[in-house]
């Protein structure tokens, strides 16, 4: 008879061992297996969660081991809360937000219309297509700087060639109201594939079924787009959404590379100014709080939005 | 000069050898982390280092950073009591933290107890990098990088006959070094969009970045020469008046102009690098960077080998001044190698040492080198050089320096370059915001 390598293994196993382990029940093993991660999450995550807490009651900064950390209570929410420039960054970022995710939604789904449809080089197209969501953000910041430069960029000489300005007469990262159009329009050349993909999935996983039966009840392509594809491919369009609003609420590395914040601080989001609260300013304190109210922000927006995507769901 | 030389060699040698014998007696050969910056005084510290480690038997490993991103991973390893660094040559605003934070060690026994004496290096160097407070004979640094805004121009655009004469028609003058900023802007303006061989050419490439300290770098050069003061010289952390004085918003109004008259289209957000890119490749007449440059573009095939000249910062009407760059090489006070740390400073001080800093393209503080006879004529840019670092101011190097720093990229960058508010405005929020730090600090 052959055994099997398991049966081996456990014909290996010293007797006292082999005991023990017998001994022990399904729910222990459970917790076996799942202490590791939970032993994890507590240590990446809540643990450095609930200090930042209680750090954003304090003084504290980091970069004075020496000082005395004084609590504070909810000064540091309060400067935060009726700083002008805060709400300034608060109302970049809503822009970037926005914009990046309307204009995303939009052109991804338009994209992911065209893909479905059957024709010939249809993968070819579809690899093309989602190239730059493959590529590092820094490297994409460090491009469009390029192709944003106003003397060899490509893009103000494809500007220029429409409307007849002078390619040097305009600086799409150097002027306060063109910068903020500059990250929205790099953002999304680099992501609309992502919501592409996440649309094509939608329209792919609607049955042929439906839009014969719309066609025996000779329904116009029209009506069967408005009736069929958009209300069965909503949920996948939500959820795009959500990972595009979470992850451009965050956003950091495209934007730093670009403009750095500027000019002025007209595209410095929340996460940029965060980050200099924290580590070029050292307010430990004042940047829990900081990090706190985006957080709650962000997890307070993310609920309903969920919420309402189950509810759309189960329509 | 010859004879000092010879002294200083043979002293060099015996404290060569003496190095090498101790650390090769007592076998203590170690493995030493000096952190800098990643730029070209880096590569020539790394050659310049080989003969340490010939001498010391220990071995030298480098940690270099981009500027950019320099203060963030060296400030972060110094907060968190970090061991990676053994040396640290810390920009010169460091100095407060380190010493108040207890980052850095203090050297003064160490000097005394090596005949290692602040007098022979460059006042605005002992002041600038090594002293902590300011003016008081606290030392957490030797001096290891002399470094001073000036700028760089086309010596062979300057000397065509065709826009001598243009130029000439214009202003009514000769196209030559600036005397003063404004004949600086006029010259910029001058270039700005002119076709130099069928290449459209720009005024001046100056710091503008909003990141890290580049405009403040930048628009100090003009603040300080209107009559900026950073605070009230007989009542410390007073500002209102100084900081926000008439002098100091036409200083900040001539930058502004500067920036929308005389710099490529484009230019927000530039520093050292770009300003050398759009040097190098003929781009601009003039530029405004770091001395530390010079032997770089000196050495250029395009624009080095005569073709172009350097200057200071040109006066303003309440004086001439530069901003001082640069950085002392102090120990930390985390390694636990301080020996072998305090053993290259020692090695690093020495004469001939230095002398060989300056021929690999460093910049050495020790008047020795500096004030030679000969050192004037050795390069093309050593007067310049000499002439800058005799001007020199810094920022603030208090242990609050990075808010203060912050605050004035925010003020400086958003007037500057996004054209919010007017210069008053700008500097009397600037007052707000240092008032701000200073009280929480505890110093009003």
């Amino acid at each position: 008879m052959t055994l099997s390598p398991m049966e081996t293994a456990a014909a290996k196993t010293p007797a006292p061992l082999a005991k023990r382990i017998r001994g022990l029940s399904d729910r222990t093993i459970a917790w076996i297996f799942v202490a590791p991660t939970i032993f994890l999450l507590l240590a990446v995550n809540i643990f450095p969660l609930i200090w930042t807490i209680r750090l954003s009651f304090t003084n504290f900064r980091v970069n004075r081991p020496n000082n005395d950390v004084e609590w504070v209570g909810l000064r540091n929410y309060q400067r935060i809360l009726s700083d002008p420039d805060v709400w300034n960054t608060m109302q970049a970022t809503a822009h970037f937000l926005i914009w990046t995710i309307t204009l995303q939604v939009l052109i991804g789904f338009a994209l992911a219309f065209l893909i479905n449809k059957k024709f010939k080089g249809n993968d070819m197209w579809t690899t093309i297509i989602v190239f730059p969501m493959m590529l590092s953000p820094a490297v994409v910041g460090n491009f469009w700087t390029f192709l944003y430069q106003p003397q060899i960029g490509l893009f103000n000489y494809v500007i220029a060639f429409f409307t007849g300005a002078d390619p040097a007469s305009f600086s799409m990262i150097g002027d306060v109201h063109l910068a903020p159009w500059a990250i929205v329009i790099a953002d999304t050349w680099m992501w609309t594939p992502f919501v592409m993909l996440i649309c094509l999935a939608g329209l792919r996983s609607i049955p042929d079924s439906i839009y014969e039966a719309a066609e025996c009840d000779r329904a116009s392509k029209w009506r069967q787009f408005w009736t069929i594809t958009i209300p069965m491919a909503l949920p996948f369009l939500m959820l795009a959404v959500l990972f595009r609003g979470i992850e451009n609420f965050k956003m950091f590395d495209l934007v730093v590379q670009l403009t750095g914040g500027g000019p002025g601080n007209t595209t410095t989001l929340t996460s940029i100014d965060l980050k200099r609260e924290a580590f070029e300013k050292w307010r430990t304190g004042y940047s829990s709080a900081y990090a706190v109210i985006l957080f709650v922000t962000v997890f307070g927006l993310a609920s309903i939005y969920v919420k309402a995507l189950n509810k759309v769901k189960e329509r | 000069m010859k004879k000092t030389l010879f002294t200083s060699a043979a002293a060099g040698a015996i404290v060569a050898s003496g190095l090498a014998s101790s650390a090769m007696a007592d076998g203590h050969a170690t493995d030493l982390t000096l952190c800098w910056a990643a730029w070209d005084p880096a590569n020539s510290l790394i050659e310049l280092s080989k003969d340490f480690e010939k001498q010391s038997g220990h071995t030298m490993n480098f940690e270099f950073v981009p500027w950019t991103s320099f203060a963030d991973r060296m400030l972060n390893e110094l907060n968190s009591g970090g061991q990676l660094c053994d040396l640290m040559i810390g920009d010169s605003q460091w100095i407060g933290g380190g010493a108040e934070n207890g980052h850095y060690v203090k050297l003064n026994e160490f000097f005394d107890a090596n005949g290692i004496s602040m007098d022979d290096f460059l006042p605005a160097t002992v002041t600038g990098y090594a002293e902590w407070p300011k003016n008081t004979p606290n030392y957490y640094a030797l001096p290891a990088y002399a470094d001073v805004v000036g700028w760089t121009y086309r010596k062979d655009w300057f000397e065509r006959p065709e826009l001598q004469k243009a130029f000439m028609e214009k202003h009514g003058r000769t196209l030559d070094v600036p005397a003063s900023l404004e004949e600086l802007r006029d010259i910029a303006a001058f270039f700005q969009g002119r076709d130099i061989d069928g290449t459209t050419v720009y005024g001046a490439a100056i710091y503008t970045e909003r990141g890290s300290e580049g405009i403040t770098m930048g628009v100090t050069n003009a603040l300080y020469n209107y009559g900026f003061e950073y605070e009230n010289p007989d009542k410390p952390y007073d500002l209102e008046g100084f900081v926000n004085s008439d002098g100091a918003v036409a200083g900040l109004e001539l930058y502004k102009e500067l920036y929308d008259t005389g710099t490529p289209p484009g230019s927000s957000n530039w520093y050292m690098g770009e300003n050398i890119d759009a040097f190098r490749s003929g781009q601009v007449a003039m530029q405004m960077n770091f001395a530390f440059i010079w032997p770089g573009v000196e050495a250029d095939e395009n624009v080095g080998g005569g073709n172009s000249g350097y200057f200071p910062n040109p006066a303003g009407p309440t004086g001439q001044f530069a901003q001082l760059g640069g950085q002392g090489i102090s120990v930390v006070a985390y390694s636990e190698k301080q020996d072998a740390a305090l053993e290259y400073i020692q090695w690093f001080a020495q004469p001939e040492i230095q002398q060989r800093w300056w021929d690999l393209g460093g910049a050495p503080a020790l008047r020795a080198v500096v004030e030679a006879d000969d050192f004037a004529g050795s390069q093309p840019y050593a007067q310049a050089f000499l002439d800058s670092m005799a001007i020199v101011k810094d920022f603030w190097a208090e242990p609050a320096y990075a808010d203060l720093l912050i605050a004035m990229q925010e003020r400086m960058h958003n007037y500057v370059i996004a054209g919010e508010g007017t210069a008053k405005e700008a500097l009397d929020g600037l007052v707000r915001d240092w008032t701000e730090v200073f009280e929480d600090e505890g110093k009003l």
